[in-house]
């Protein structure tokens, strides 16, 4: 197949794929998106294992059976609470894959060069696919190959190891807390440094593979360190970055490769990922680049402080207060996910409206610890969607709801945001559920959540807490229910 | 003490025991008390032997004072600044006092606050003895044989006991206005259903009754005069007045005067909460209730908690029990009086024979000081013209820095690199736009399927390697290859995992 059939296909791909993300807008033009991503998937793949410059297909096909083979048995066995966690290793793999194109092409270019410079017009000629297209390059291109190599390494190194120890944070293979080596951010600033060093050495001292491995690993560092000082409620951001560098490092390679499709597709998932991690810092009242380099802001003075007890509350009050309650709202946070309680939620959902109660959702957008968490996990549990809300559409009712269940969340809950101009998290638009008439707060114990800030919602006269694990907790409310 | 609060004080560690009949008039017997093992003693006195602590509803008559061992706690209402004899009897057998009636108004004590279930009760029964003696429908209806209008009633004080009587008047249908000396609680009578009588004044003469624990202060000669004429303009409207304002430590307030009370409509009804003190209304007699000449019916009982006395009961048991709760910490029966606590210091009127009456001020302030409202003023017009324009030019400004921005670095770049890079760099350049505004729609719900299919499109990586797996070199075939495997589990992975979230999303 000629050069052109194969543009002809990746254009047509490329606009799938900007249909696939732009159906992703509303639930049910959802699920066609996804055929869209699909389609325009197979048709890229397809058009470049036929088309001009691939080679050994037979090689490419088994290697998509078996990787294909893996990817469907882990998507269909994940649990929904595991979704972080694997959307983070999917990450790393991306991130993988480009470090190896990278390589590729350097080995590549290696390779061409000794050819011109022994002169092998045969060999030379031999040359097929990405070999070829670099035996035509002029000195110039070639230099800005380099760079583009440099960048897609770089970035490819850092998803790769950062969304490695993402995985581990989120599945609780590694301590979920903040953690920096001695040195703290001069590390990276150090390891960048050398990078930005051996990146210069590479591209215009010649010294190939000598220089790019080391920054390979320097730059693998950095996305280590970076991830390692970032934890608990921060997670999404990390996620959602992380999710955006995938693209840029597919963009960088596209450059390298001389390839438009995967430019236009990691340029997308680039700003795709970069937007969603806007939205959740926005959604923290925090700025990007205090998010990534981890840790709260300073405090400007001491905190307010807070008067009153917390008082709990027994199964059979909460029960008594659902009974009587005409309008719930509930708001879930990463505790629903960890007690795995989201099926008892709707459960509990499902008899509240067989009695004729408005039961909604508040979902704050840092709920969770991956973008739209919470959302997967109601959809899961079969909770209907259009009863789920965010925070913005329901802040207002909260005065006229009966009662406000707080189920595992903590700052998206606090009204210290609003109330006191000294807590660190001032600012931040939280859920204003203390305005309910009645709140009933489900929490393990007493302790403060992920930012360490004590929340003045459990002092209130009008919340109630009910202690004890979630699932468990509402396992015992459900037959109360009548 | 009710069947149910001694089941709740058994497990406090405690064991009970009450007067025969003590239950009858609140329609629980001595068989309930026996069923839960309540031990049912024959009489007054025995209890008084046998008994740690002893609950009382009314303070001890000089007889009873007198049977108080030394070490016994006597649980009741005291009144002590009325009664300095009984306390001085009480001091003298050596007994510790709780007084109900002295419990602080602070949020952690509410539980323990007999006055408020109290006034709750009497409260609630005002509205219902109104509407006893009230001829007319509460609620307005407009019937086959004609229209009925819905009755007016006004209701002065809200506090416990007139924020009870709103909601009662308001959800039997009647017109309710309230009126109160404390302008913060406008706030509260509005969120009942009632509406707030607002005086006229400016905000400096209002007076601040924030700053006596909870209740009003004697106002100022201008605000009662003010108050009053205020009333008088209400007076013939009203069907039913409900009167509950009372000032600690002295009489009632006279609010509604004999000349109100001759303007309003024969039929009307009004009741007086106040009447043990004096009551608000000049013709109030405590305890009766009289018919005036122009067929207005005063009513001034003095006992509305008792006329419900179930209610009444039910709610004193649990406000009992609570306190016994703060009383035994560790749940084993055994009282441990903790004086430095502010709850149980301040009720407590003697202990350790001595008088405690009256407590050190409480460490917590019973109400923040009510906070002056900020008001958003309403933009007018041309105000909210000039800030879009501003917010529209700031846009424009930002929009154009960026452009101009943006547009010197390509050119910048134009410059040095070759003409296939930038061909490239224009499609990066649209991708990233596009993809900008693209998302920007996508639902927050749906990010998680977002992030899942960026994912499994971000494998796209696969063109690349696929395109150098035939290459000559083993090494880059092996590279190439593993970035094949590893793009094509993210590829399956990431639709699969999509669809299955997306089928999940369920409308109901």
């Amino acid at each position: 197949m000629d050069y052109g059939f194969t543009t002809a296909a990746y254009v047509v791909s490329a606009v799938l794929f900007i249909l696939s993300l732009g159906g992703l807008s509303g639930q049910e033009s959802a699920k066609r998106a996804v055929w869209y991503g699909i389609v325009g998937m197979g048709l890229a793949v397809a058009a470049t294992l036929v088309g001009p410059g691939a080679g050994n297909w037979f090689a490419s096909l088994i290697m998509i059976g078996i990787g294909g083979a893996i990817g469907w048995v882990v998507a269909q066995r994940v649990q929904m609470t595991e979704m972080p966690q694997l959307v983070a290793a999917m990450h790393s793999l991306v991130g993988l894959a480009a470090v190896f194109i990278g390589f590729n092409a350097e080995i590549e270019m290696a390779r061409v060069a000794a050819m011109q410079a022994a002169g092998d017009a045969d060999a030379l000629r031999l040359l097929a696919g990405f070999a070829a297209k670099v035996a035509e390059k002029s000195a110039t291109e070639i230099n800005i190959l380099k760079v583009e190599v440099v960048l897609g390494v770089f970035i490819g190194a850092i998803t790769f190891t950062g969304s490695v120890i993402a995985y581990g944070k989120l599945a609780g293979k590694v301590d979920g807390k903040a953690k920096k080596l001695p040195g703290g951010h001069v590390n990276n600033a150090v390891a960048l440094a050398v990078c930005v060093v051996a990146g210069g050495l590479y591209v215009a001292g010649g010294y190939g593979m000598l220089a790019l491995i080391p920054l390979t690993l320097v730059a693998g560092f950095i996305g280590y360190h970076l991830i390692m000082g970032i934890g608990g409620a921060d997670m999404p951001v990390v996620v959602s970055m992380l999710n955006s560098y995938s693209g840029w490092a597919a963009a960088a390679i596209g450059f390298s490769l001389s390839n438009d499709l995967l430019i236009v597709v990691g340029a997308l998932v680039g700003s795709s990922g970069a937007i969603l991690s806007y939205i959740m810092c926005k959604a923290m009242n925090r700025s990007f680049v205090s998010v990534i380099l981890g840790g709260f802001g300073g405090t400007t003075g001491p905190a307010m402080e807070v008067v009153g007890e917390q008082v709990a509350i027994d199964t059979d009050g909460v029960a008594a207060a659902l009974n009587d309650a005409d309008s719930i709202i509930i708001i879930p946070g990463y505790g629903m996910a960890v007690a795995q309680a989201q099926q008892s939620v709707s459960e509990l959902t499902r008899k509240l409206r067989a009695k004729g109660k408005t039961v909604r959702f508040a979902i704050h957008p840092v709920a969770g610890r991956l973008p739209g968490h919470m959302n997967v996990l109601l959809a899961e549990a079969k909770v209907p969607y259009d009863i789920v809300l965010e925070m913005d559409a329901i802040n207002e009712d909260f005065p006229s709801t009966d009662v406000a269940i707080v189920i595992g969340s903590n700052d998206i809950v606090n009204p210290a945001a609003q109330e006191d101009p000294n807590s660190p998290i001032a600012g931040m638009p939280v859920l204003e559920c203390w305005k309910a008439k009645q709140v009933f707060v489900s929490k393990r114990g007493q302790g403060t959540g992920y930012s360490g800030i004590e929340n003045p919602l459990f002092y209130k006269e009008n919340t109630r807490m009910f202690y004890g694990d979630a699932k468990k907790s509402l396992d015992s409310l459900l037959p109360l229910i009548d | 003490m009710t069947p149910e609060s001694a089941i709740q004080l058994i497990k406090l560690g405690h064991s009970c025991m009450i007067e025969t009949g003590a239950g009858a008039k609140a329609g629980f017997s001595d068989t309930a008390y026996a069923a839960v093992g309540v031990e049912v003693v024959q009489s007054a006195a025995g209890l008084f032997e046998a008994a740690d602590v002893v609950v009382k509803v009314r303070a001890p008559d000089e007889h009873e004072a007198g049977l108080l061992q030394d070490g016994q706690t006597l649980i009741s209402f005291i009144w002590p600044a009325q009664n300095q004899q009984l306390l001085e009897l009480c001091k003298s057998r050596g007994a510790t006092v709780v007084a109900m009636d002295m419990v602080p108004r602070i949020s952690r004590a509410q539980k323990m606050d007999a006055l408020s279930s109290m006034a709750n009760i009497a409260g609630y029964r005002a509205v219902i003895e109104a509407g006893n003696n009230f001829g007319r429908f509460f609620t307005g209806q407009v019937t086959a044989a004609g229209k009925v209008p819905p009755a007016k009633v006004l209701i002065v004080g809200a506090g416990v006991a007139g924020l009870a009587a709103i909601g009662t008047s308001v959800s039997l249908g009647a017109i309710v206005n309230a009126f109160d000396v404390r302008p913060e609680v406008a706030e509260q009578i509005e969120s009942m259903g009632a509406s707030f009588v607002y005086l006229e004044f400016s905000a400096a003469e209002l007076p601040d009754g924030a700053a006596t624990g909870g209740y009003a202060a004697p106002s100022t000669p201008e605000f009662q005069a003010k108050q009053l004429a205020k009333f008088r303009e209400l007076a013939p409207e009203m069907d039913i007045v409900i009167t509950t304002a009372l000032i600690p430590g002295r009489p009632a307030p006279k609010l509604w005067t004999a000349d109100m009370v001759a303007m309003m409509k024969p039929g009307s009804v009004i009741i007086d909460l106040a009447a043990e003190r004096g009551g608000n209304c000049d013709l109030t007699v405590p305890d009766e209730k009289i018919v005036t000449d122009n067929g207005v019916t005063v009513i001034g009982y003095t006992d509305f908690p008792s006329r419900m006395a179930a209610q009444a009961s039910t709610l004193y048991s649990n406000n009992i029990r609570h306190m016994l709760a703060d009383l035994t910490p560790k749940k084993d029966g055994v009282i441990a009086h903790n004086m430095e606590d502010d709850v149980i210091r301040g009720a407590t009127v003697a202990h350790a024979g001595e008088i405690t009456y009256p407590p050190p001020p409480p460490r917590i302030a019973a109400i923040a000081a009510a906070k002056p409202k900020e008001k958003i003023r309403e933009l007018t017009h041309d105000e909210r013209r000039a800030k879009e324009a501003a917010a529209f030019k700031a846009q424009t400004r930002s929009q154009f820095t960026l452009l101009g921005v943006g547009g010197a670095v390509i050119l910048i770049a134009g410059l040095f690199a070759p003409a296939s890079f930038m061909q490239h760099f224009i499609v990066f350049v649209l991708a990233c736009f596009v993809g900008f505004s693209v998302i920007w729609n996508v639902s927050h719900s749906l990010h998680t399927p977002l992030m899942a299919i960026t994912n499994a499109i971000s494998s796209i990586i696969i063109v690349g390697a696929v395109l150098q797996i035939g290459s000559g070199n083993y090494l880059v075939i092996l590279l190439a290859a593993l970035a094949v495997l590893m793009a094509g589990i993210n590829i399956f992975g990431g639709f699969m995992v999509t669809r299955r979230m997306l089928a999940m999303f369920q409308k109901s």
